[in-house]
């Protein structure tokens, strides 16, 4: 039966049996009201809840491009050539004929993909890099600080820039330039926390019953970055759209046809001074998805920073 | 004195840091591309002229020794080779680099002369419509796209209103001024032409603007949120108390001690500012660093953009040590 099985200890005449939703709940129930709680509170802050509406509504645009687009993202057809918006066009069309808000809503699901794979990488490599070299200390930390002070020492766009292009110019290779860049943000913050979960006394507890370092490292320090690593990365997705957006104008991400919003503007931008319409309306949306991050994860740090929780 | 000793250790920690950004930057240009004498000799070369090259590159010779190779040349000021203009990079970046430090130092001046009063206005409105208004002003600021805003003004002040040109430092046809720092806008004060002074300055505002708008929102914030903990303080209600005016207040003590994390974040910003100059350059095509290095990523011109990389890192290496000696210079409090 779906949610129930049975249980372990049920040996004898009647197996015993659990649904596993309770057991969940039962054993999680501390992490959930907390949860709860965080919730109740983002519900209360305006900026939390137009941030988050903001999001919801580039994922559900994203999502659902295929259904809603009125027209093919990528179907060249001349006769329709640099059309002002208006009509069965709203945002106009491209040089190619192509529906620009069609490739604006295909562009979503590029840009927020870009955003959650790089913090993904960044932040699982970052999280391991600096809760290993937090919890081994020494000699090990040391060098992996530095290792990390050197990639903060580049202004992070031209690092992603440097990187890009000696990959090639390519989506992927743009999504492993700007995660590399981000590695460093990510490891400083869950060393600093690693440092502090090394002290406490279940991490003895653990030692004296011999548990190895790195299984340490993976039951107990990293959970406990867990929060800070997600709070952070929420923070910086708008940041890593920014960066890879500005990457495909430069040329060095997305490839056309695909239609992604920095390569659109690139584009456009041979055509702004007669079709306004062409890099103005890809930019808009670049906009307003940063901005929907930014002041999201600005919330979710107040509200999850005891400090100035009110 | 000790922050004398402060000072030298901050210096003796560069070294590393330094070494790192070369061991990096030639780890990018000499690892990761497959072949850079092939990248050098061009597609069409045959392999035995690749094989040449590679060998008077010093490619064939191990990487460790390539490495050293390699710093012994920086040392000399030889950044490489440019392949798209075919001279050394070191000279193309003296040439390009005056017209992005007259950006950046625009930029940075507008950042302060702006960003500084509009923070302390929304600290002293705190809460009122004004202090709204700047807080969006700088939720755009941090999350506007550059190179769009760059196009947004450009449509604008140039095509829509005709106020600003649209491209260029100066309008074709009037000759730069007399070279003595590279800056237009000093340079033609100091030869006496107003004229290409008043030019060279509606050249720069749109590009000066472009490339403030994140620092200007950062800065606005940072001051507010200095200023409102600091008039928060005892000495401030004292100083009420005592019955100084309320504007004394505000300009000598409040804010002289809320400058302090705004040098910072200034400084810092001096930085960051390169980097985004190589979009706002683009845009505007300022005749800079940053437009130099896009073309040659267009180009795929490697040393050409390695250069630009290490020289762009070290400057910002530089730029946020100098800031750290000034913080513990001007916060006695700060010892490290």
């Amino acid at each position: 039966m779906a949610g129930e099985r049975i249980g372990a200890w049920g040996r004898g005449k009647r197996p015993l049996r659990i649904n596993v939703f309770d057991e969940f709940r039962r054993q999680y129930a501390w992490q959930i009201r907390e949860l709860g709680f965080m919730v109740r509170l983002l519900g209360r802050n305006p900026s939390a809840v137009a941030g988050f509406a903001i999001i919801a509504g580039m994922v559900a645009m994203a999502l659902a491009a295929p259904v809603l687009a009125p027209f093919n993202p990528i179907q060249i057809s001349l006769g329709d050539r640099l059309l002002p918006p208006g009509g069965a066009h709203w945002f106009g069309t491209d040089e190619l004929g192509r529906d620009i808000l069609t490739r604006v809503m295909y562009g979503a699901r590029i840009s927020l993909w870009i955003g959650v794979i790089v913090v993904v990488i960044a932040g699982g490599l970052g999280a391991v890099i600096g809760a290993v070299s937090g919890y081994l200390g020494r000699r090990f930390d040391d060098l992996i600080m530095r290792v990390m002070d050197v990639i903060l020492s580049f202004p992070p766009l031209v690092l992603a820039m440097a990187l890009a292009a000696a990959l090639g110019p390519s989506l992927n290779n743009a999504i492993l330039a700007v995660a590399f860049v981000m590695i460093p943000k990510f490891a400083r913050m869950v060393r600093g926390e690693a440092l502090a979960v090394k002290e406490k006394q279940f991490i003895a507890a653990a030692r004296a019953s011999g548990a190895g370092s790195l299984w340490i490292v993976w039951h107990h320090v990293l959970p406990n970055c867990l929060s800070s690593v997600i709070v952070l990365g929420t923070l910086i997705l708008g940041e890593t759209i920014l960066i890879a957006a500005s990457l495909s104008f430069i040329g060095l991400g997305a490839q056309p046809p695909t239609p992604e919003w920095g390569a659109m503007i690139s584009v456009g931008r041979k055509f702004l001074m007669d079709q306004w319409w062409y890099a103005t309306f890809p930019g808009v949306f670049i906009l307003v998805t940063v901005i929907g991050f930014n002041i999201f994860g600005d919330a979710l740090r107040d509200v999850l920073d005891p400090r100035i929780r009110r | 004195m000790r922050i004398v000793s402060y000072v030298l250790k901050r210096l003796a920690y560069l070294v590393p840091v330094l070494l790192g950004v070369t061991l990096l930057v030639f780890i990018i240009s000499h690892a990761i591309p497959g072949d850079p004498a092939r990248m050098m000799a061009g597609q069409k070369a045959s392999r035995e002229a690749v094989e040449n090259l590679r060998r008077s590159m010093g490619l064939d010779r191990p990487l460790y020794e390539q490495y050293l190779r390699y710093l012994a040349g920086l040392v000399q000021g030889d950044l490489g080779f440019s392949i798209r203009n075919q001279r050394p990079v070191l000279e193309d970046m003296r040439d390009f680099f005056p017209a992005t430090l007259e950006l950046t130092l625009a930029s940075m001046l507008l950042c302060v002369t702006v960003g500084v009063p509009l923070g302390i206005l929304s600290a002293v409105r705190r809460n009122r419509p004004i202090d709204h208004l700047s807080r969006i002003f700088s939720v755009f600021g941090v999350s506007m796209p550059v190179f769009w805003l760059g196009l947004m003004l450009l449509l604008l002040f140039y095509r829509h209103l005709g106020w600003l040109p649209g491209s260029g430092r100066l309008d074709i046809g009037i000759d730069p001024p007399a070279f003595v720092t590279g800056i237009y806008l000093l340079d033609s004060l100091l030869a006496g032409s107003l004229g290409t002074f008043r030019n060279a300055l509606a050249h720069i505002l749109l590009p000066a603007f472009c490339l403030s708008y994140v620092y200007l929102a950062i800065i606005t914030r940072i001051v507010r949120s200095s200023m409102i903990a600091v008039m928060g303080l005892d000495f401030i209600t004292t100083a009420r108390a005592n019955g100084i005016a309320e504007i004394v207040i505000i300009s000598k003590h409040c804010l002289k001690n809320a400058l302090i994390p705004t040098v910072t974040i200034t400084g810092l910003s001096i930085g960051e500012l390169l980097g985004g100059a190589i979009l706002t350059e683009t845009i505007f095509n300022w005749p800079g660093m940053g437009k130099y290095v896009v073309d040659s990523v267009n180009f795929l011109d490697f040393p050409a953009i390695m250069g630009f990389t290490l020289v762009v890192s070290f400057a910002y290496v530089l730029i946020n040590l100098a800031v750290d000696v000034v913080y513990a210079f001007l916060d006695p409090q700060i010892r490290y």
